[in-house]
């Protein structure tokens, strides 16, 4: 009996510094758990950069990922906010052939995509959502022939006041 | 980590106004602040500037053959006295040579700061000569490691790192140091006290933990207490003491835990796992109650982990929360330094007589003692059991102990009984063979006076081998015993069991060691009747340099009790008994 492996998201505050991103990074690859997505940026705070990584594990190890974590020298802070009320948002570009432009147009009224590039050979889309959101719209815009397709992957914020802590 | 607590260093009465400095030399500054004394390292091109600049500090140097010994015996030097053990070398094939001694201390959780020149900082990035990814190659191996490129990065980066190395679970950290940093002159430079590592969330042990710990505690009838590492690295051995003797549970240890807890004590069951006694195992399997006190359930102490000590509630004191439930889920977790854990505990148990689970495993060592090696007669061949054996008797079982990794290991473990901590210092979770002899050379260091036996196979010993002429150079007094059974014992002894008895690339042919030893101005004995060892050992103990005795033991000898691999830990294959003669044949 396998314990059961769900989606776990993880927010994680790192030093902004050579090399930090790698650390974090390795400690999944080498426990050969594959990463589903991962985004790092800036923060309000110079000097800390925040990554947003989601991956497929049962609850134990999630819980150990977030304490071997804990271990990296360069993690300020981790938060497993899979079972928190967060929002979590995807961004992605669709690039299509313009033969299709005018129900491409129509596809992304309803999904509330958007328009961001248009030429005489081909229409981009871009649009932002839950990941749901995000397969639903490629998959309504398949049978109009995508020619290149980018996805941000995940970033999360909890609802509410309450923030990651940065001790310092 | 109390006791290291009182040896940190002081960082106060710096930043006096002061003239240029190179980066060798703040390098310099910052390892005499942290309390350096000695170094073992090997110099080259890209850290030449830093050897260049070290005359001038009170920090002795010992010049290694191999960079492998430089970390091994900043690794021996850590375990023996609990401080920062410090290893030098040069770029590219120094700093590779260093990884499996930074691979052995993260293992077993041991504070080394390795530092290693690297090319100068143009250079990085262009397999330049000598230029490697050192920092990408260790970043697996150590807690931490860093990239300095301006040489005033250099004292607050050696700050952190010593602070990184010796603070939590210890571990090795590597500081990578450009040659064009080392050169460089700054101005006086600002330090502050280092700000990381975090304590984080850092959770006291919580209060109803520690009543539900204690409750259990109080309750169990056939409890087991695991000593580990942890208990003498956070200073925990008398509180260890106390809680067995008021709670009257019986002690078993990990392989790096004995130590810890006197092994001539009543409560001391001795090790437990692959190699433990049979009657600590089965005791393990049949109680109700595990105590396990930093230790981190390691394969080789736990077997199969579906069937280990299934009947058992556990409770798991341990610094590391990445090591709760692990390999084995408990039932209640106590984060937190060991000693301020048990000091908690103690508070809270109540005195207890538990005779008749005492008798119960008196009964179960009773049975175990028939198969005892050290109960057979002499027939005349030498035993390395009965090497063992009697060390530990001539020694009145005071030695420093450094072992290397193999049969002799575990019969060392089995038969050298440790009564007092650090006293053993041995390769375990890497199992590093070669790692004896220079860790038992920086152990030398940390105690200049005591005796200090190295006790490696034929195999091991020639791993590093070549640190028997920095012994030399150094004027060092090991005593060395060569278990040589001209095999590589414990894969033949696997090629017995389980594969057929096919003894394939075991056999070893070993230079003459006694030779070897004169060759390099040293002494060297051999022992192959056990009549003769109390002389050779008398020999060696007088001797001002350092001894090698060859012992020539039984070739074809197996360790025993033995769990295989990923078997249940009461499924031991027993040493064929005198009595019932029924050689281990399937």
């Amino acid at each position: 009996m396998t314990p059961e492996r769900t989606s776990h998201t993880f927010i994680v505050l790192v030093e902004d510094l050579p090399g930090a991103l790698n650390r974090v990074v390795s400690l999944f690859r080498r426990r050969v758990v594959n990463i589903d997505s991962l985004t790092v940026g800036r923060t309000e705070r110079s000097g800390v950069s925040r990554i947003t990584l989601v991956v497929r594990a049962d609850a134990n190890a999630a819980r150990l990922l977030e304490a071997n974590l804990y271990k990296l020298v360069d993690v300020i802070e981790v938060r497993d906010v899979t079972a928190e009320p967060v929002v979590v948002r995807e961004m992605a570009f669709v690039k299509l052939g313009a033969q299709f432009r005018g129900e491409v147009m129509q596809m992304c009224d309803v999904f509330r995509a958007r328009v961001v590039d248009l030429g005489p050979a081909s229409i981009t889309v871009e649009s932002t959502g839950s990941q749901d959101k995000i397969d639903g719209l490629i998959e309504a815009l398949k049978p109009f022939g995508i020619v290149e397709l980018v996805r941000t992957g995940a970033v999360a914020i909890a609802r509410g006041p309450i923030s990651p802590e940065v001790q310092t | 980590m109390a006791l290291q607590l009182e040896t940190e260093p002081k960082h106060a009465e710096e930043d006096a106004p002061s003239p240029r400095r190179t980066g060798a030399q703040l390098l310099w500054e910052a390892l005499v602040r942290e309390g350096v004394e000695v170094v073992f390292g090997y110099p080259g091109g890209a850290i030449m500037p830093a050897y260049d600049a070290m005359p001038a500090y009170p920090i002795r140097h010992v010049l290694v053959r191999h960079e492998q010994g430089a970390s091994h015996m900043a690794d021996g030097y850590a375990r023996a006295s609990g401080k920062v053990g410090v290893a030098v070398a040069t770029s590219g094939p120094g700093a590779t040579n260093l990884v499996t001694g930074i691979a052995t201390a993260m293992l077993d959780s041991s504070p080394v700061v390795c530092i290693t020149g690297q090319v100068a900082s143009p250079g990085l990035g262009t397999d330049a000569f000598q230029e490697i990814d050192t920092t990408g190659i260790t970043l697996p191996i150590t807690k931490h490691n860093y990239l300095v490129t301006k040489a005033a990065d250099i004292p607050a980066t050696i700050r952190e790192a010593f602070h990184v190395a010796r603070s939590g679970r210890p571990g090795p950290v590597l500081v990578d140091i450009t040659k064009d940093a080392q050169q460089a002159a700054v101005e006086s430079v600002q330090l502050s006290p280092p700000h990381r590592p975090r304590n984080g969330k850092r959770r006291s042990v919580r209060t109803e933990m520690l009543d539900k710990a204690a409750e259990l505690i109080d309750g169990a009838k056939r409890p087991v207490i695991l000593a580990g590492h942890g208990v003498m690295m956070a200073g925990a051995t008398r509180a260890l003491r106390e809680l067995a003797e008021r709670s009257d549970i019986p002690v078993a240890q990990t392989l790096l835990g004995l130590g810890g807890f006197p092994a001539t004590h009543p409560l001391s069951l001795g090790m437990m796992g692959m190699h433990g006694e049979a009657w600590v195992n089965f005791a393990v399997q049949q109680s109700d109650l595990l105590v396990a006190l930093g230790m981190r359930f390691d394969d080789r102490v736990t077997g199969n982990t579906k069937t280990f000590a299934v009947g058992a509630k556990k409770i798991h004191a341990e610094i590391d929360p990445s090591e709760i439930d692990k390999t084995v889920k408990v039932d209640v977790a106590l984060v937190g330094d060991v000693a301020v854990t048990l000091e908690e505990l103690l508070s809270r148990v109540k005195p207890r007589d538990r005779g008749p689970w005492r008798k119960h495993i008196a009964g179960l060592k009773g049975e175990a003692a028939v198969r005892d090696i050290v109960s057979l007669p002499d027939d005349g061949r030498l035993y390395a059991a009965h090497v063992m054996h009697d060390l530990w008797r001539l020694t009145k079982g005071n030695a420093l102990v450094v072992t290397d990794v193999g049969q002799h290991q575990m019969w060392e473990a089995q038969y050298y009984r440790h009564d007092h901590p650090r006293k053993l210092i041995t390769s375990g979770g890497l199992g590093t063979m070669g790692f004896a002899l220079p860790a038992a050379m920086g152990a030398r260091f940390a105690f200049p006076d005591d005796e200090i036996w190295v006790i490696a196979g034929d195999g091991g010993f020639q791993m590093t081998a070549a640190e028997l002429s920095t012994c030399a150079q150094e004027g060092l007094k090991l005593n060395v015993a060569v278990i040589n059974n001209g095999y590589l014992g414990m894969v033949r002894q696997w090629q017995q069991f389980f594969y057929g008895g096919r003894y394939i690339a075991t056999p070893l042919k070993s230079p003459d060691f006694v030779k070897l030893a004169e060759a390099h101005g040293l002494c060297g004995l051999r022992v192959d009747r056990r009549a003769d060892l109390p002389n050779a050992v008398e020999k060696a103990r007088a001797e001002r340099g350092t001894v090698i005795i060859d012992f020539r033991v039984e070739a074809e000898d197996s360790v025993y009790p033995m769990v295989p691999a990923a078997a249940d830990l009461h499924d031991m294959i027993r040493r064929p008994s005198p009595i019932e003669e029924t050689p281990y044949d399937s």
